[in-house]
């Protein structure tokens, strides 16, 4: 297995606060790692700095096998992320669906393809051309999806994308993530507070606590095993 | 009456630029503004936002001073001309449109910028994608800066002088005549303004609705 994002020494402080110190955190290529913890342990924090979208004061993300020089701009165009929100445009389905590609420039027949096919894979085709206005919560982040995927990205970030969803609608999505990742075979980052949807999801589980990540693990080993009181206080409270 | 289709085209002619000149200077800075992080962000938006209720007969006291023969841009020679009318509307519009677009984009929810730039867009996609996102907003925003030109008379009848076939505009001949108890011609120039204001503002909603359910 080869590291595809590897932290280390990752320090952020914000309003001269520290919201995040990391000693050492390492994904996979081809896995998904769920980042579970209570609210304000600094899980946003680490989303919003692995996609580059904050800065840190101290330390080292090497990100693809260790080229640190690549731009951020392209580091952004072989990501994509899903944040809780869907936060669609004021467009229709099929041209939210395509923008990242439209971003990046690539040529419309081989945009109308990718967005087709993931369209129909979440479900979503026959709402191509319905305004992304008219969609209900599960469908907007159906697109949402769909609109990471298109991108055909090397690391797939996900911000607690089901947390505004009921619990039916979530379920449903949950299970239909789980089947594209694994056929895609996507690196993943799955932020989440919810261990359910970790246990479910993550094939690697880590335990982030105040800013800190106090355990990596199968998530079968941490709940067996918890690293310490505070790990296992906080599975305790969930489960 | 006709003379009424030359003071009606100088009308058009003088508010639709300044209105585009001051989206060319408003749109930019509106957006700096609203998305920006720079000392003194929250002082530059106040002194917008009181720009937007500037006076137009304070602009025309300002802008014929500056344009005044023995001025600071007297040797210019733009005192009484079509150009000083726009330079003082542009004056008064383009506060409104910066404003307004401040607003606009201040209203987007604010994680639409890291969603944008986590699809990939550079600062220009990410800019273009607000602005495109924010369109109903922005074509108020325009509408309102020509509103508040089209119909303002102080700062043109100032630095314009109303000079037949050259400077007069609808809004001053509307004022010499009714200072001359012409009020049929000045009934009938203030339909000519009403209606073309309508004409206006009626292609830029056709404009903003255009796909809206």
């Amino acid at each position: 297995m080869t590291a595809l994002i590897e932290v280390r020494d990752l320090l952020v402080r914000r309003e001269k606060q520290t919201v995040l110190e990391i000693a050492h955190l390492s994904v996979e290529a081809g896995e998904v790692l769920a980042v579970v913890g209570p609210n304000g342990a600094g899980k946003s924090t680490l989303f919003l700095t692995l996609a580059r979208l904050l800065k840190h004061e101290r330390g080292v993300i090497r990100f693809f096998n260790g080229h640190e020089s690549i731009s951020t701009l392209e580091y952004r165009r072989r990501i994509a992320l899903v944040l809780q929100e869907p936060l669609l445009l004021d467009a229709s389905v099929r041209e939210n669906a395509a923008i990242g590609l439209r971003f990046r420039g690539t040529p419309k027949a081989e945009a109308d393809r990718r967005v087709a096919h993931w369209l129909e894979r979440l479900g979503v085709a026959h709402l191509a051309e319905r305004s992304a206005r008219k969609l209900s919560g599960g469908e907007s982040q159906r697109v949402s999806l769909a609109r990471a995927f298109v991108l055909e990205p090397e690391l797939l970030l996900l911000d607690e994308p089901f947390t505004a969803l009921d619990s039916p609608t979530r379920a449903r999505l949950l299970e239909d993530l789980k089947a594209v990742l694994g056929e895609t075979g996507t690196t993943t980052i799955f932020i989440t507070h919810d261990l359910r949807e970790a246990e479910k999801l993550g094939t690697r589980m880590a335990v982030m606590l105040k800013g800190r990540v106090h355990q990596v693990g199968k998530p079968r080993e941490v709940f067996a095993h918890p690293a310490d009181s505070q790990v296992a206080e906080f599975l305790g409270m969930q489960m | 009456m006709t003379d009424l289709l030359p003071i009606t085209l100088l009308s058009l002619q003088v508010s639709i630029l300044a209105t585009l000149i001051s989206l060319l200077i408003g749109l930019p800075l509106g957006t700096m503004l609203a998305l920006g992080k720079f000392p003194g962000r929250s002082f530059l938006l106040s002194l917008i936002n009181t720009g937007m209720a500037l006076p137009p007969v304070v602009v025309g006291l300002f802008v014929a001073m500056s344009l005044w023969r023995s001025g600071p841009l007297g040797d210019l020679r733009l005192i009484y001309t079509p150009a000083a009318i726009i330079i003082a509307q542009t004056i008064i519009a383009a506060p409104v449109v910066t404003g307004l677009t401040a607003a606009a984009l201040q209203q987007l929810n604010p994680r639409l910028r890291l969603q944008l730039y986590g699809l990939g867009a550079s600062r220009v996609q990410m800019v273009l994608s607000l602005w495109r996102e924010a369109r109903l907003p922005l074509l108020a925003a325009l509408m309102a800066g020509f509103g508040s030109v089209i119909s303002e008379v102080g700062a043109s009848m100032m630095v314009g002088g109303n000079i037949k076939g050259q400077t007069r505009v609808l809004t001053t001949a509307i004022v010499l005549e009714t200072g001359k108890g012409e009020f049929e011609r000045a009934i009938a120039l203030s339909i000519f303004l009403l209606t073309i204001t309508f004409l206006v503002n009626w292609a830029l909603t056709v404009i903003q609705q255009r796909g809206r359910p």
